[in-house]
């Protein structure tokens, strides 16, 4: 790492996170001094960027290669309070928790207190959303069935495609000169709305080249001002990209990289869409540019990394934003999801793997950062030895990059219905959530506790820790004569449950459609500018909407041991089992035994396994198909992030022994400690299911460190992710650290700030963890090569 | 499915040291040996006697637990590993296993002290793909020390094996204290220069992941604490090397 890389990287370590009032500051003054009642609410929205991106602060470091930041200075954080309002406690919360901190001025809370919450108390999209919900809705919300991703934050969970790799923001705007000229306003009636999204779009690239502009400007006064010849040439190089992107299609890989950066900051200024914006296929993506500079003499490898070291560190200047109606418990990350995909295919359906692919995979090692994530693509076609690069990583324990399977991603979306040139740009995002790059808008919704229905049925639809009929009345439990039953009463409240789910997601797509466009993003993801609608409405080529399952292994455990023992050997009858799981097993050791011995999911265990198939089923067939507003439809996934916490602590004793309020499973793992026979009998099990009908599963391994030390031992991980691989298994990742170095991480926090581990689909400081999922994390299984 | 246990006291699933590509190793109960640092000594006690007529069914079974992950076997170029304890004290059922694997293509290995009455080796070792062949001591007195047992049948089994064709590669325990010293490396590589072709060895370092094992079972764990010094498995590797061995460390 040179000297500039090593500055620039620990300035963004040490930098505190703080709460920025800048965005909001502009966004208010736009709402109430310059928004016409003649605009449409998409022309608002692109002048409201319009106007932030003309009068925010430009900030260049000492150093940069590439330029632009979200908030005033790097690590300082807008709010948005359009969206959801921060009110004074969150912010006091936010300021004072010893974890994850957002540090307050108090010049922003005076702010916020005298400005904007007075302006936007009761006219937020949350206040609007909450109030648009029905009882049932807003009941399984409070009782922790599920969640609601777009309470807080906008749809997003997209990641840029090629567009801008080939069009700069002037031939956007030309296409968009094209769609309006082509408008038929006679026998089109939705001819006007269309005129106005695409008015949108042609000021929201205005806004972004205005903002490059702005940032040329100061480099060339900088460049004016230094006495240094060299940061002189440097400046008046960056001002130059300044101009050409993202007016104009990228030539250079310093172009390439500097527009990306340019959208993105775009992107997430607009608004606060989930997992932020992702460049999606880096190394594709920039591959062309990295070969073309190179052949022509025009940069050194060494100058490509350090440029793409630049980049990296921009990504980690911008932590996630700071949620509202925060607990002082509740702790959080800085982590905003941006997930980097390496190696895959090509376009053409080839071997992806290219030259860039591994100094990207150094530029990773090197910089050791939590943001951005990464991960690799492996489908059959690319070589060991990118896997096997990619393990070396791993193997020093920093919980990065994820693995996923590009040739089951492929399917994923061949399924339904995307052309095969589509499905080749695909990737995951996020967590492990699929979609096509920069034409997909594929949103996720929220989390649907699956083991809290069970909980539900058990009590005939009553939800124990409230007394409250919150579900169907499927009958007592008790009076249910065969298993088939059982699991058909189990069956029923799921498919109620997620009635209830997607009625509300409909809802809160439609006020997100009608009031918060998204212009910028619209702009950048196909076919918005040919549909003449927004990113919000359905102008994406594919409009998918996810409900993401969690807990897999506890309800397969659940499920398996109430067969195992209340039907199939009659060991206790339901009444007595209920009574256990009532009293959280006290005094009945002998019971709770019996339930931690019976058939477990992870154990490639057939008892179990058919179990876990029926539950995938079950969920499967409540969700997938159902249509949502935008002209696609709702699909599954099975990522837990850190729900599976959240929703442990709302959910009683349960029938695989679990004891109430611990985690539940996360993503399709095992139950923590639950799996006893190896690795390759977790993937058996896991791959049971099938992988192809989701969009995206997340399964996690503990390894210890010594199991990807030598080379024998990452050949055979190399090989055991290509068995899970040809099963169709969709991601793996592993976490690589011992339990002892865990628990003397959690006595002595200090020495041990550096400890990063893998969550679930995302890495994190582990000091910064709840001690619920640190000992989550702890509890995982620890393989080993024996 | 037969209780496998009293004739097959483990089955580890992706075992990557006990042969090539990842393997299922079954750990036969029972062993002659009584080596000091042992890593199993659950395996010490004999196996029971499998009543008339249940073996069909027991291979089956332990079949069945086999091919759970062919598909590994086949990525990795993997199999299954017949170890223990010692598989050659359960001839028979080694047998068959053996032959309903070979039938089924599965690639194995028979890793064996290789003390047993010549007619088992010659019986089972013709129906393994590869045999991993424990070397401890050539010296009599030292290997009857270290393990209970004289070294001469271990010795002519060696030859005898090499004489059957059947491939094989040499596994030399590296024991602080008990192999390691210059005189017994110098007498095994006098030995294997002067009546086998096997240039394959693989040095097993001892490791101290048994004691609570011994606890557990009640039973004094081995005396020695520590693994040997990287200096002194390299010292070891180079005296293999010298006289012309492919020389790996671990298994």
């Amino acid at each position: 790492m040179n000297h500039r890389v090593n500055t620039l990287r620990q300035q963004s370590l040490s930098t505190p996170v703080t709460l920025s009032h800048e965005r909001a500051c502009l966004v208010t003054e736009f709402y109430k001094t310059r928004v016409s009642p003649t605009q449409s609410v998409p022309v608002q929205r692109a002048l409201c960027l319009s106007h932030i991106l003309s009068n925010k602060a430009v900030f260049i470091g000492e150093q940069e290669l590439i330029v632009g930041e979200r908030g005033p200075v790097p690590s300082a954080v807008p709010t948005y309070p359009e969206v959801c309002l921060h009110s004074l406690s969150d912010l006091d919360i936010l300021d004072s928790r010893p974890k994850v901190p957002y540090r307050v001025s108090d010049e922003t809370k005076r702010i916020y207190r005298e400005e904007i919450i007075p302006f936007w108390e009761g006219k937020t999209i949350r206040e609007k959303i909450f109030s648009a919900m029905t009882p049932a809705w807003k009941r399984s919300f409070e009782a922790g069935i599920f969640t609601e991703f777009q309470e807080q934050r906008s749809p997003g969970h997209t990641a840029g495609g090629t567009l801008i790799y080939t069009n700069g923001f002037w031939d956007l705007k030309e296409k968009i000169r094209t769609a309006m000229d082509e408008l038929d306003v006679t026998a089109d009636p939705g001819a006007l709305d269309r005129r106005e999204v695409l008015t949108s779009l042609d000021i929201a690239a205005d806004a972004l080249i205005g903002f490059a502009g702005r940032h040329a400007d100061v480099l060339d006064t900088m460049a004016h001002e230094t006495t240094d010849p060299e940061r002189k040439a440097e400046l008046e190089r960056m001002a130059a990209v300044c101009r050409r992107v993202p007016a104009h299609a990228p030539e250079t890989f310093h172009e390439a990289l500097q527009y990306y950066w340019f959208l993105h900051v775009g992107v997430i200024t607009e608004l606060n869409p989930w997992d932020a914006y992702n460049p999606g296929r880096l190394d594709q993506n920039l591959y062309p540019f990295y070969k073309r500079d190179i052949e022509e003499g025009r940069l050194t490898r060494e100058e490509a990394k350090e440029l793409l070291c630049c980049f990296w560190v921009k990504f980690h200047n911008h932590p996630a934003p700071p949620k509202v109606g925060v607990t002082a418990k509740e702790s959080n990350t800085y982590v905003d999801f941006c997930l980097i995909n390496l190696g895959g295919v090509t376009a053409d359906n080839r071997d992806g793997v290219n030259d860039l692919t591994y100094l990207v995979l150094d530029v990773i090692e090197e910089m050791r950062l939590l943001q951005p994530s990464s991960m690799i693509q492996v489908s059959r076609k690319n070589p060991d030895r990118f896997i096997k690069r990619a393990l070396k990583i791993v193997g020093t324990g920093f919980g990065q990059p994820s693995i996923f399977n590009t040739d089951a991603i492929v399917q994923e979306m061949a399924i339904h219905g995307k052309s095969p040139d589509d499905t080749r740009l695909a990737g995951a995002s996020g967590c492990v959530e699929a979609g096509v790059f920069g034409k997909e808008a594929y949103i996720l919704t929220g989390y649907f506790n699956l083991p809290k229905i069970l909980e539900i049925t058990l009590n005939n639809g009553r939800d124990p820790r409230t007394g409250e009929l919150i579900g169907l009345e499927t009958g007592d439990p008790k009076d249910f004569d065969t298993f088939a039953d059982f699991f058909n009463a189990w069956e029923r409240q799921v498919r109620h449950f997620v009635n209830i789910k997607i009625t509300g997601s409909n809802m809160i797509e439609q006020i997100n459609a009608r009031f918060m466009p998204v212009p910028l993003l619209s702009l950048v993801t196909e076919d918005c500018i040919r549909n003449g609608k927004d990113y919000n409405q359905g102008g994406a080529r594919y409009n998918t909407a996810y409900i993401q399952g969690v807990g897999m292994g506890s309800i397969t455990d659940c499920l398996s041991a109430v067969k195992h023992h209340v039907y199939d050997n009659k060991t206790f009858d339901m009444a007595t089992l209920l009574d256990a799981l009532a009293s959280d097993f006290e005094n009945n050791d002998i019971l709770h035994h019996q339930l931690l011995k019976a058939p477990k999911y992870g154990n490639d265990d057939e008892a179990a396994d058919e179990v876990l198939r029926k539950v995938f089923d079950a969920y499967y067939g409540a969700v997938t198909g159902q249509p949502n507003t935008r002209g696609g439809v709702y699909r599954i996934n099975l990522l837990p992030t850190t729900c599976h916490v959240y929703f442990g602590e709302v959910t009683g004793a349960l029938p695989d022994g679990r004891k109430k309020g611990l985690p539940l499973s996360e993503g399709i793992s095992p139950v923590q400690g639950a799996d006893c026979c190896g690795p390759t009998a977790v993937l058996n099990s896991a791959a049971k299911i099938d992988h192809l009908k989701t969009g995206g599963t997340l399964l996690n391994q503990k390894f210890l460190p010594q199991f990807l030390e030598s080379d024998k031992g990452r050949t055979a991980v190399v090989q055991l992710i290509r068995s899970y691989f040809k099963m169709d298994g969709h991601h793996i990742q592993f976490n690589v650290v011992d339990a002892k170095t865990l628990r003397k991480a959690q006595e002595d926090p200090e020495s041990y700030r550096d400890l990063i581990v893998r969550v679930a689909g995302y890495s994190d400081y582990f000091i910064n963890l709840t001690p619920a999922l640190q000992e989550e994390i702890i509890n995982r299984t620890a393989h080993s090569g024996m | 499915m037969t209780n496998y246990s009293p004739y097959i006291f483990r089955i580890q699933r992706y075992s990557i040291h006990d042969g090539p590509g990842i393997r299922t190793t079954l750990f036969f109960q029972g062993c002659p040996l009584r080596c000091r640092w042992c890593h199993n000594p659950e395996s010490h006690g004999r196996p029971e006697r499998l009543p008339e007529g249940e073996m069909p069914g027991l291979v089956a079974g332990l079949v069945r637990e086999i091919e759970k992950d062919l598909i590994y076997y086949d990525d990795s170029g993997g199999g299954v590993t017949f170890s223990g304890g010692e598989p050659l004290c359960q001839p028979d059922l080694l047998a068959a296993l053996l032959a309903a694997c070979r039938e089924r293509e599965i690639h194995t290995c028979l890793d064996t002290s290789g003390d047993a009455p010549a007619a088992v080796l010659e019986r089972t070792a013709p129906a393994a793909d590869l045999v991993l062949y424990d070397i401890k001591a050539v010296d009599v007195r030292l290997h009857e020390r270290i393990t209970g047992k004289p070294s001469d049948r271990i010795l002519e089994n060696l030859v005898r094996l090499e004489g059957l064709g059947v491939p094989y590669r040499l596994r030399f325990p590296l024991i602080p204290g008990y192999t390691d010293s210059g005189e017994n490396i110098s007498e095994i590589l006098d030995f294997l220069v002067a009546h086998t072709t096997c240039r394959d060895i693989h040095i097993l370092p001892y490791h101290n992941t048994a004691e609570a094992k011994y606890r557990q079972l009640n039973m004094t764990p081995p005396r020695i604490t520590t693994p040997p010094e990287p200096a002194a498995i390299e010292a070891a590797a180079r005296r293999f090397r010298d006289c012309g061995f492919k020389v790996t460390i671990g298994g």
